[in-house]
């Protein structure tokens, strides 16, 4: 039997698929027999408080940790894979930019590991830096950034390589509410492009804006469904009364 | 392509910062200087007791810089020397003569050493061709001081700056978050370390060449061989330095914990490295230096530069040094492993 074969239950339109994954280190349990499926083409997100698993999820799914149980399946293939990296634009938690160097110059490094250059790779940077506001500080150090602009940086370094399925933690912390909302309107209109979009939060009303979600205390999963689903269900108002009423209140 | 991205991207960040490429570039020229300065200060002219000798050997020897005493009686001169008054005591033997060295300082021993080889070739020339017999009061005499040290000193400097240059950068690059941002790229684990070693062996190059030039073309100490192959035993061994630098830097958590590297694995191989004789030493102690990369740089360094050595003689030295390095890649491979496990 050939163990690489897609399982049937992952359905066409999945893009990602977590079963039953866990996750300790050493004794502290971070990550307990998580199961969810992304669909391709929606904004999924990740709604906990810090410390509730998601960065960790985020970390296994793009491969760079692996789950002590369970799998992963990303773009049809069993996680973790070199291969499906390039497929990916990830945004960490943290900034992670070259301080000395512009933001050009961290553009064109990222890109080139994705093999961009020349040409293609010039018009892309005038395209992405146009896209997250920072065109007119290409030039500038990084290291001479304000935490927001260093944000849209780390976006535009994600999405520079045209990526099917984007990974963002955290994007919009330190982000003010004008750009907030430019950056979910290009979320937006990267999933009518077909972009799958993965995105973990704390701010419970960033996670009106996604097509479904999951909301993780703890390293489980307390309810998933799409932001109307959840309110309904659990008969509140507000997407913070639904997760208080799904018990990812105070314990 | 991807190596090449990175080495680029680890070019560039160099050049804007030039505290630390002037760090890695002059920093090692500066500390090789005052060594010359602090072992070559007192080069004084020597203070030599003749004892009995002929009025043109005298003169010869104070020709070429020796303040000459005469003395009548040997005992006198040899107390005298005894009392740090003099430097050397010559005295004659039918025509053999015999130099009684102080001994305690090379810097001494090398002045007297070189007056008297002067004074006795210009009295050669007249005929009687002799080789003065040599004795210590202390010590046993040693050959130039700085050229000895130095040899080692300039591939120790090329050792420790990249060591230390090359490992708190990549830790930087982890504790930044940037390795981890690198790892959610295609870049393999090898190419990240590939990466490292073409874009800081640029600067390896260029420090290795700048301090082998300064050593011997402005701090004049000795190179009876090649100087290509000084440049490729310094390259080789800042190689070393570069792969070790970035496989402890994994065992760092923050620069603090980087330089407590430097007592455990820089200065041990100082010892080690045949700056210091360790003949005396039990041979299982002698044998450490043999595990450590700086014994097989500062012994070719050594013979190129002291003995005119060539590449027959340091293949076995490059060897290990290669060796180190791959080992040291390998394992910085490995140890990405905690990163990112394919």
């Amino acid at each position: 039997m050939n163990l690489n074969a897609p399982s049937p239950i992952v359905a066409a339109d999945d893009c990602i698929e977590a079963v039953q994954v866990s996750k300790a280190f050493g004794k502290r349990i971070v990550l307990d027999q998580i199961s969810l499926t992304v669909k391709r083409g929606e904004i999924f997100g990740l709604l906990g408080p810090s410390g509730s698993g998601k960065t960790t999820l985020v970390r296994l799914i793009t491969g760079l940790d692996v789950p002590d149980n369970g799998s992963i399946t990303l773009l049809d293939v069993h996680m973790p894979k070199l291969s499906v990296l390039s497929r990916i634009g990830y945004m960490a938690q943290s900034d992670a930019l070259y301080g000395e160097l512009t933001a050009q110059e961290n553009l064109e490094f990222f890109s080139s590991l994705y093999g961009l250059r020349g040409a293609v790779l010039k018009k892309r940077i005038q395209e992405v830096a146009e896209l997250v506001k920072l065109s007119g500080d290409l030039k500038k150090p990084v290291q001479l950034y304000s935490g927001g602009m260093k944000r849209r940086l780390s976006l535009a370094v994600a999405l520079m390589h045209k990526p099917e399925v984007l990974i963002l933690d955290e994007p919009t912390v330190g982000i003010d509410p004008v750009l907030r909302k430019t950056i979910w309107d290009e979320l937006d209109h990267l999933r009518k492009n077909g972009v799958t979009i993965l995105v973990t939060t704390h701010v419970m009303d960033e996670a009106e804006k996604c097509d479904r979600l999951a909301m993780i205390r703890d390293g489980r999963v307390i309810a998933f469904g799409s932001p109307e689903q959840l309110k309904t269900e659990s008969h509140s108002s507000t997407m913070e009364d639904a997760f208080i009423t799904y018990g990812g209140g105070a314990a | 392509m991807r190596i090449r991205a990175l080495a680029f991207r680890i070019i560039r960040q160099f050049i804007k910062d030039k505290r630390t490429l002037a760090l890695m570039l002059l920093a090692p020229l500066l500390v090789l200087t005052l060594m010359k300065l602090v072992f070559d200060g007192q080069a004084v002219d020597p203070l030599i007791g003749a004892v009995k000798l002929p009025s043109p050997v005298v003169s010869a020897l104070q020709n070429n810089g020796a303040v000459v005493t005469p003395y009548e009686n040997e005992e006198l001169a040899l107390k005298q020397m005894g009392d740090n008054e003099l430097d050397a005591v010559i005295t004659l033997d039918g025509l053999q003569p015999h130099i009684v060295l102080e001994g305690s300082n090379p810097t001494k021993i090398r002045n007297v050493m070189a007056v008297a080889q002067k004074a006795l070739q210009e009295l050669s020339n007249k005929g009687n061709e002799v080789e003065p017999v040599l004795s210590y009061l202390h010590g046993s005499g040693d050959r130039d001081i700085f050229d000895y040290y130095g040899s080692v000193l300039v591939g120790f400097f090329s050792f420790f700056f990249v060591f230390l240059i090359a490992g708190v950068s990549f830790l930087r690059e982890r504790t930044t978050g940037t390795l981890q941002r690198l790892l959610a790229t295609p870049l393999r684990r090898w190419e990240v370390v590939a990466g490292y070693l073409l874009g800081f062996g640029l600067f390896t190059l260029l420090q290795a060449t700048l301090i082998a030039w300064y050593a011997t073309s402005v701090l004049g100490i000795a190179l009876e061989g090649s100087f290509i192959l000084v440049l490729v035993m310094n390259l080789l061994l800042a190689l070393a330095a570069l792969t070790l630098g970035t496989l402890l830097s994994a065992y760092a958590q923050n620069e603090f914990q980087m330089f407590q590297f430097i007592p455990l694995i820089v200065v041990p191989q100082i010892f080690f490295c045949g700056l210091i004789d360790l003949q005396s030493m039990p041979e299982w102690l002698q044998m450490v230096g043999r595990a450590l990369p700086l014994y097989y740089g500062a012994d070719a360094l050594r013979g190129i530069m002291l003995r005119g050595e060539g590449w027959n003689d340091v293949w076995v030295d490059s060897a290990a040094l290669v060796g180190f390095s791959l080992l040291f890649a390998i394992l910085n491979v490995l140890a990405l492993r905690k990163h990112r496990r394919i």
